[in-house]
C-alpha cells in the first residue's frame, strides 16, 4: 500500500517567551492510501492545530507535511476538509447545489462539469432531490451532509474531517458515521477523521491513532480489527469493538502513558507495557508503540452505557436544527 | 395586512387632525391650510407638465447621487474593513468630516461649483456616504470566521474570499446602508434646492411659491410629494431587500 499522508515531527507552539503554548510536539504518522485513519485525543490536546497544519491553513513550527510525497506548503489542491460546524461551514446565500460547487468553481471546472460533479456528490450523499434548497432549510443532519458531499465533489485524495459528527445528535451521528463508511468503500477515499468520541474512532477507523494531553504526540496507534462492513448495533457489542474502545479510553484517560514516544531514543526504547498493564506494545520502526488489543476480554464498562442516553429524536425535512 | 391597516388607520387620524387644525382658525388659511385644500392643489399640479419636471429633476438628481454613493462607499468600506491599518490611518480624518452636517456645506457649495444639479448631487453624495461606508466595514468585521477557513480550506486566496465569500455576506449589510442613505440623500437634495443650490426641482419650485404672496398650500403640496417619494423609495427597497436577502434573515434565525 502506498503512503497518501506522511506527517513527521510536526510541533507547534503559539506565541513566544513567556506566554508561549505548545499544542503539539515531535508528532509523526502515517496514512495509507485507502485507509481510514480516526485521530483521538482529549479535548483541547491539539487536534485541530494538528488538522490545520495538514489542511495547509497555517505553517506548523516544526516538522513537515508530506501529501503523496509532496511537502504540503499552502493549502493542497488534492484535499478537502469537512468541519464540525457546517452551519457556519455553508455558505447561506447559495443553494446547496452552489455550495458543492463552490470549491470546484475556483479550481476552474467548467459549468457542465461542475453541475454533474454536483448532483454526482449529492446523489452518493442521499440529497440528490435537495440542490434547490438552501442549507437553512435543511436538518443539520442533512447540512452534514451537503458538507461531505462539497468535499467528495472535490475529488480528493484525501478527506480531512474535523469532528464532523459531534454537532449532530445521536440517532443522526449513527447514520451519518453509516453513510460515511459506505460513501469511502464505494469511492475507496482515504480518509482522516479527528474525533473526541471513543466509540466513533474505533467504530468508522481502521486504525485508531491516540494522542496525549497537549503538548501532543501520538501516545499509541491501534489497528481496528473489525469486519469492514460494521453495523451500528452488532459491531458495538461485540468483544472486539468492546475491548478496543477500552483500550483506546484508558490510553486517553487513564493513567499517564508509561513514556512519551519519540521524544528521543532512549523513551523509544523504553516501556513495553503501560502501568495498568492491560496493554501490550511493541516499539515500531518510527518510533511509536502499537498497541494489539487482546482479544476475548470483556470489558463492557461505558461501552453500553451511552447507548441509554442517546436520544433518538429524528428531524427531517425543513427542520433547521441548532447546532450544540 | 393588519399592519397595513394600522398603518392606514394612523395616516388616517393625522390627516384628520391636520384638516381639523386648518379649520380652527389657528392661523390664517392661506399660512396653514387645511390638508383638503393642499390636496386640491396637488391635483391641480400633478396635471401640469411643469411640476412634473421639477419631480422628475428631483427624483433623477436622488438617485444619481445615491449611486455615486454607493459606488464610492463600498469600494472604500471593503479596502478600510480588509486593511485595518489603512482604517488605522484614516480614522480620525472620518472621524472629523463626518460630524460635519451636510447641510452646512450648502453656501461654501454653491460658491464653489454654482447652483446646477452637480451641487446637490455631491452634497447628497457626501451625506450618503457614510451609512453605506460604515454598514460595509462593520459586514466585513461581523464575516464569520469559519467561512474564510472554509474558503481558504478549498484553496481560495485572499483576493477570491473577498469577492466570493466577504462581498456576499456583506450584501444585505450594504443594502441596509444604501436605504438608510435613499432618505438622507432625498433630504439633501430637496434642502439644497431650497437653499437655492439648484434650478430646477421640488425643492427650488416650493422655493418659488413660499416667496411673495405666500401660497402655504403650495408649499405644503410639494412637501407632500417629497414624502411620498420617500415613502415609496423606502418601501419598494424593504421589498428588494426581502426577495433578495430572504436569506439573511432566515439564516441568522436558524442559527
Amino acid at each position: 500500500m502506498t503512503t497518501m499522508l506522511e506527517v513527521s515531527d510536526l510541533g507547534h507552539t503559539y506565541g513566544s517567551g513567556d506566554t508561549a503554548y505548545t499544542a503539539i510536539s515531535g508528532l509523526s504518522f502515517t496514512v495509507d492510501t485507502g485507509e481510514l485513519t480516526c485521530i483521538v485525543g482529549p479535548s483541547g490536546c491539539g487536534k485541530s492545530t494538528l488538522l490545520r497544519a495538514i489542511a495547509g491553513l497555517h505553517t506548523p513550527t516544526s516538522g513537515t507535511v508530506r501529501l503523496k510525497g509532496e511537502t504540503v506548503a499552502g493549502v493542497p489542491e488534492d484535499l478537502a476538509v469537512v468541519f464540525q460546524d457546517y452551519s457556519r461551514s455553508l455558505f447561506p446565500w447559495l443553494t446547496v447545489r452552489d455550495n458543492v460547487e463552490f470549491p470546484l468553481r475556483s479550481r476552474g471546472v467548467p459549468a457542465e462539469d461542475r453541475a454533474r460533479r454536483a448532483a454526482e456528490a449529492l446523489e452518493w450523499v442521499g440529497l440528490g432531490k435537495a440542490g434547490k434548497k438552501y442549507p437553512w432549510q435543511l436538518s443539520g443532519g442533512m447540512q452534514q451532509r451537503v458538507s461531505i458531499a462539497r468535499a467528495l465533489a472535490c475529488r480528493p485524495s484525501l478527506l480531512l474531517m474535523d469532528e464532523p459528527f459531534a454537532s449532530v445528535d445521536a440517532q443522526t451521528r449513527f447514520e451519518l458515521e453509516d453513510l460515511l463508511l459506505r460513501v469511502r468503500r464505494e469511492l475507496n477515499a482515504t480518509v482522516l477523521l479527528v474525533t473526541h468520541d471513543i466509540d466513533e474512532s474505533v467504530y468508522l477507523g481502521d486504525r485508531v491513532l491516540v494522542l496525549s494531553k497537549p503538548p501532543a504526540t501520538v501516545v499509541a496507534e491501534l489497528p481496528v480489527d473489525l469486519p469492514p462492513v460494521r453495523d451500528q448495533i452488532t459491531t458495538r457489542e461485540s468483544d472486539a469493538f468492546v475491548s478496543l474502545r477500552s483500550e483506546v479510553a484508558r490510553l486517553l484517560h487513564g493513567k499517564e502513558p508509561a513514556a512519551t514516544p519519540a521524544r528521543g531514543a532512549a523513551a523509544r526504547a523504553a516501556g513495553a507495557v503501560d502501568q495498568g498493564g492491560h496493554v501490550a506494545e511493541s516499539s515500531t520502526p518510527k518510533g511509536q508503540r502499537t498497541v494489539t488489543a487482546p482479544k476475548n476480554r470483556r470489558n463492557g464498562a461505558g461501552g453500553k452505557g451511552r447507548k441509554k442516553h442517546m436520544k433518538t429524536k429524528k428531524k427531517r425535512g425543513v427542520t433547521v436544527q441548532r447546532p450544540r | 395586512m393588519r399592519s397595513a391597516l394600522r398603518g392606514a388607520i394612523g395616516v388616517a387620524g393625522f390627516l384628520l387632525l391636520w384638516e381639523a387644525a386648518g379649520h380652527a382658525g389657528f392661523a390664517p388659511q392661506n399660512l396653514f391650510p387645511p390638508v383638503s385644500m393642499v390636496f386640491a392643489r396637488l391635483g391641480e399640479l400633478l396635471a401640469t407638465e411643469e411640476f412634473l419636471r421639477e419631480i422628475i429633476a428631483t427624483v433623477l438628481a436622488w438617485l444619481i447621487a445615491l449611486a455615486l454613493a454607493t459606488g464610492i462607499a463600498v469600494p472604500l468600506g471593503l479596502l478600510l474593513g480588509s486593511y485595518p491599518a489603512v482604517r488605522r490611518a484614516t480614522k480620525v480624518l472620518v472621524e472629523f468630516i463626518r460630524p460635519v452636517p451636510p447641510v452646512a456645506l450648502i453656501p461654501l457649495l454653491i460658491v464653489l461649483i454654482g447652483n446646477g444639479p452637480e451641487t446637490k448631487i455631491s452634497l447628497a453624495v457626501f451625506g450618503a456616504l457614510w451609512p453605506i461606508l460604515f454598514n460595509t466595514i462593520y459586514a466585513l468585521d461581523e464575516l464569520e470566521p469559519m467561512y474564510v477557513e472554509t474558503a481558504r480550506s478549498f484553496g481560495l486566496g485572499r483576493g477570491a474570499i473577498m469577492a466570493r465569500v466577504a462581498l456576499p455576506n456583506a450584501l444585505p449589510f450594504i443594502f441596509t446602508g444604501v436605504r438608510i442613505s435613499a432618505s438622507i440623500s432625498l433630504i439633501l437634495v430637496i434642502s439644497v434646492e431650497l437653499r437655492g443650490g439648484g434650478t430646477a426641482g421640488i425643492g427650488y419650485w416650493m422655493l418659488g411659491v413660499s416667496q411673495g404672496i405666500r401660497q402655504m398650500d403650495l408649499v405644503l403640496a410639494g412637501t407632500v410629494v417629497a414624502g411620498v417619494i420617500g415613502l415609496l423609495s423606502n418601501y419598494g427597497l424593504e421589498w428588494l431587500q426581502r426577495r433578495l436577502f430572504g436569506w439573511n434573515e432566515i439564516a441568522q434565525e436558524a442559527r
